[in-house]
């Protein structure tokens, strides 16, 4: 019993932080996710009318939520494999034993990492310039036509997936580097001593011995690529025609450009309840497949 | 100077208290640390602008900070919520009615009538207008924006047009002439769709206006805006403006030159990038137009920027005082010459802006300009306007059904405000 309040005691300052700065707030917008919290309200409180469930209703009836949560998936499908092949293929370049400089290789592909993102977007925002970027030009080497990648709706997702692999990769590559680090040597010896080929070695060895990190790995990066906001903003303002809102850009938007603070907080709620979703859902497969 | 005491014994051991404090100088009140927000161009120039005004007015210490526009109106609002709004601040004219609504600016009706220096005759009444909200005066116009035509001259006359057109149906017929010449891949006329701008300066030409019952329905069905919406249409369904954002189009004023169009809707900041941007073989190929209108010129956006003071300045009346000093004539032909503005004063026009040959038809179009309808959610119904407009271009939504759509979206967005004026004052 003493130990048991001992132990409480000794979590106590934990515990007021994670109230004070996480359940209250959370709780806050939960409860201003109920209301029509606004401009108006922000004039004077008696402003604020309680809507029930009226702006989680109006959300799922607004063309613009559905789009943005259309691009977000865009974003999440294309961009979350990307962005965990990029890592791994990364990490066996830097781990494999015919790689020299390892230090430095690690380090330079860890860079994009610690960069500032907006000063990473302004350079991007030069490569990808229609006719003076150095990726047009690049294209005009193969023969192939300019491509307007922030102005052209059918190529301004793209654009920033390339850019968001570009700046976070490294992060998975250094954790799938730890993971490859342990994989020890005699499974390897083992394996092509049985006759298979790199590709089976990569399959039966190197895979499943990664599995509970490409878990974790998975977990974060999606959840990380639900959260899109930060290219967008520096890179297209959402646009062109709307195509690069996501769920967080419009959030923002309803919250900080329209102050409909009420709305906005629905919104974020409507995106946790999605990401809590395919994180169990994610759990679940890698249960079932013993991961 | 009702704030502000005057004996300088006071100020020092208050000042000497303020150091001891670590400099919090605000806090003890004295001497008057005026805070003037301005943005972008214009809060830079303001320090050289406001050199004299610090000279002549020892009893004030002004605290300039400048604000890039994309941020600014996020900024002011978290200003309010967290009470450190400035004294005077520089404010896009359409905020003004949603900084009224939350009742955090400073009425100036009884500080006008007082002030000889700002003659309120003198003002271009259309941007006048757009500081008044239920009829009191809540800010004095800065400097003003409206949106004319800019015209290539030579293309213009080689289509055989040697006037800029008046009137929509001499325009058309221009636009149409100048396509025939400009051949495939090039148009008349460029109205980017992420611009709300052009389209609203052809609605406001309408005898309607875009909301009715005093702010509280959208009125886009309407015949005016029906009309406006077809003109607008059509030049996209007639191939004499490109479907494309201004993103899309690399460079504006390199496209102009090559004749890519020959016809741009913009505002005053235009004029001095042509000059600089243009070659020089064009510098006399491109002028200024007003507006043309449905019968004969057109009216166009009041536009711009004021100055306000607000609510919660303990220094209102030295912030009066700035407010004067920015409204001279003199200062604001200083202030043209800083940063290309144009006065919102008549007396302000006389001199060099008055020879102008690229100013003068903005200085038409002033006494034509009309506010736009003065509602808090006035930006994001605008914006609403522009996104089914670009719809109906790209061909998502047919043209006939946007008047009803773009209604529907306005009558939602001004619910809150029908169930504010039911309820009326508290």
């Amino acid at each position: 019993m003493k130990v048991a309040r001992a132990g409480w005691l000794l979590v106590c300052p934990a515990l007021a932080a994670i109230v004070a700065f996480f359940v209250l707030p959370v709780a806050a917008a939960l409860a201003l996710s109920f209301t029509d919290f606004d401009i108006y309200a922000l004039a004077d409180l008696r402003n604020v009318r309680f809507v029930g469930f009226d702006n989680y209703l109006h959300l799922l009836q607004t063309p613009l939520f559905w789009q943005a949560l259309g691009n977000t998936l865009y974003f999440v499908v294309v961009g979350v494999p990307l962005s965990i092949a990029a890592s791994l293929g990364a990490a066996m370049l830097v781990n494999s034993r015919l790689a020299r400089f390892k230090h430095f290789h690690r380090t330079a592909l860890f860079a994009p990492v610690v960069t500032t993102l907006v000063a990473a977007a302004v350079v991007w925002r030069y490569l990808l310039h229609t006719r003076y970027g150095l990726v047009n030009q690049g294209l005009a080497g193969l023969g192939l036509g300019p491509v307007d990648w922030l102005g052209d709706p059918r190529w301004a997702m793209p654009a920033i997936i390339l850019m968001s692999v570009w700046k976070n990769f490294g992060y998975n590559m250094v954790i799938f580097l730890a993971g490859l680090q342990s994989i020890p040597a005699e499974l390897y010896e083992a394996a092509s001593i049985d006759g298979a080929s790199r590709w089976q070695q990569f399959r039966v060895v190197t895979l499943p011995s990664l599995a509970p990190m490409m878990l974790m790995v998975a977990i974060l990066t999606m959840a990380a690529h639900f959260q899109l906001f930060a290219e967008p903003y520096v890179m297209t303002q959402g646009g062109p025609a709307q195509r690069t809102v996501t769920v967080l850009y419009f959030m923002y938007e309803e919250g900080f450009k329209w102050w409909s603070l009420g709305s906005a907080s629905a919104v974020a709620f409507v995106l946790f309840l999605f990401m809590f979703a395919i994180t169990l859902l994610q759990m679940h497969v890698a249960r079932r497949t013993g991961a | 100077m009702g704030e502000c005491t005057h004996d300088p014994g006071r100020r020092r051991f208050l000042a000497g208290i303020a150091a001891l404090a670590g400099g919090c100088a605000d806090r003890a009140g004295e001497p008057a640390g005026l805070r003037f927000w301005a943005m972008g161009r214009e809060g830079e120039v303001a320090r050289e602008l406001l050199a004299d005004f610090e000279r002549a007015n020892p009893d004030i210490r002004l605290d300039i900070q400048g604000l890039p526009w994309t941020a600014a109106h996020e900024k002011l609002l978290t200003a309010f919520a967290g009470d450190v709004t400035p004294d005077v601040c520089q404010l896009g004219n359409t905020w003004i009615p949603e900084f009224a609504a939350l009742d955090a600016l400073e009425p100036l009706d009884a500080r006008l009538a007082a002030s000889p220096a700002i003659a309120r005759d003198d003002y271009f009444p259309g941007i006048w207008e757009t500081n008044v909200v239920d009829g009191r005066l809540f800010g004095v116009p800065w400097y003003v924006d409206t949106r004319v035509l800019f015209y290539r001259r030579d293309l213009l006359a080689a289509a055989g047009f040697s006037q800029p057109p008046r009137d929509w149906a001499e325009w058309r017929r221009a636009m149409a002439a100048v396509k025939r010449r400009a051949g495939e891949g090039n148009f008349a006329i460029l109205l980017p769709l992420n611009e709300y701008g052009p389209l609203l300066a052809l609605a406001l030409q309408q005898d309607e206006a875009l909301l009715r019952e005093g702010g509280r329905w959208g009125n886009f069905r309407g015949e005016g805006f029906r009309r406006a919406l077809g003109f607008y249409l059509e030049l996209f369904e007639s191939g004499l403006a490109p479907p494309a954002n201004d993103t899309q189009i690399a460079n504006l004023w390199d496209e102009f030159a090559r004749g890519h169009f020959s016809f741009y809707i913009s505002g005053p900041w235009n004029i001095g990038e042509f000059k600089r941007r243009l070659p020089e073989r064009l510098q006399d190929a491109w002028m200024t137009a007003p507006l043309p209108g449905p019968a004969g010129p057109g009216a166009s956006i009041a536009g711009g920027s004021s100055l306000a003071v607000f609510r919660r300045s303990r220094h209102k009346d030295a912030a009066w005082r700035l407010v004067e000093y920015l409204s001279r004539p003199e200062t604001q032909r200083r202030f043209h010459a800083l940063t290309g503005n144009l006065p919102p004063r008549r007396a302000a026009w006389a001199g060099t802006l008055a020879d102008d040959a690229h100013a003068r038809a903005f200085r038409d179009q002033l006494e034509r300009a009309r506010p736009l309808p003065r509602v808090p959610e006035w930006e994001r119904i605008a914006t609403e306007m522009r996104l089914v407009t670009e719809r109906v271009v790209l061909g998502d939504l047919p043209a006939g059904r946007a008047p009803a759509e773009i209604d529907a979206r306005v009558d939602r967005l001004l619910e809150k405000r029908r169930w504010m004026l039911a309820r009326g004052p508290r």
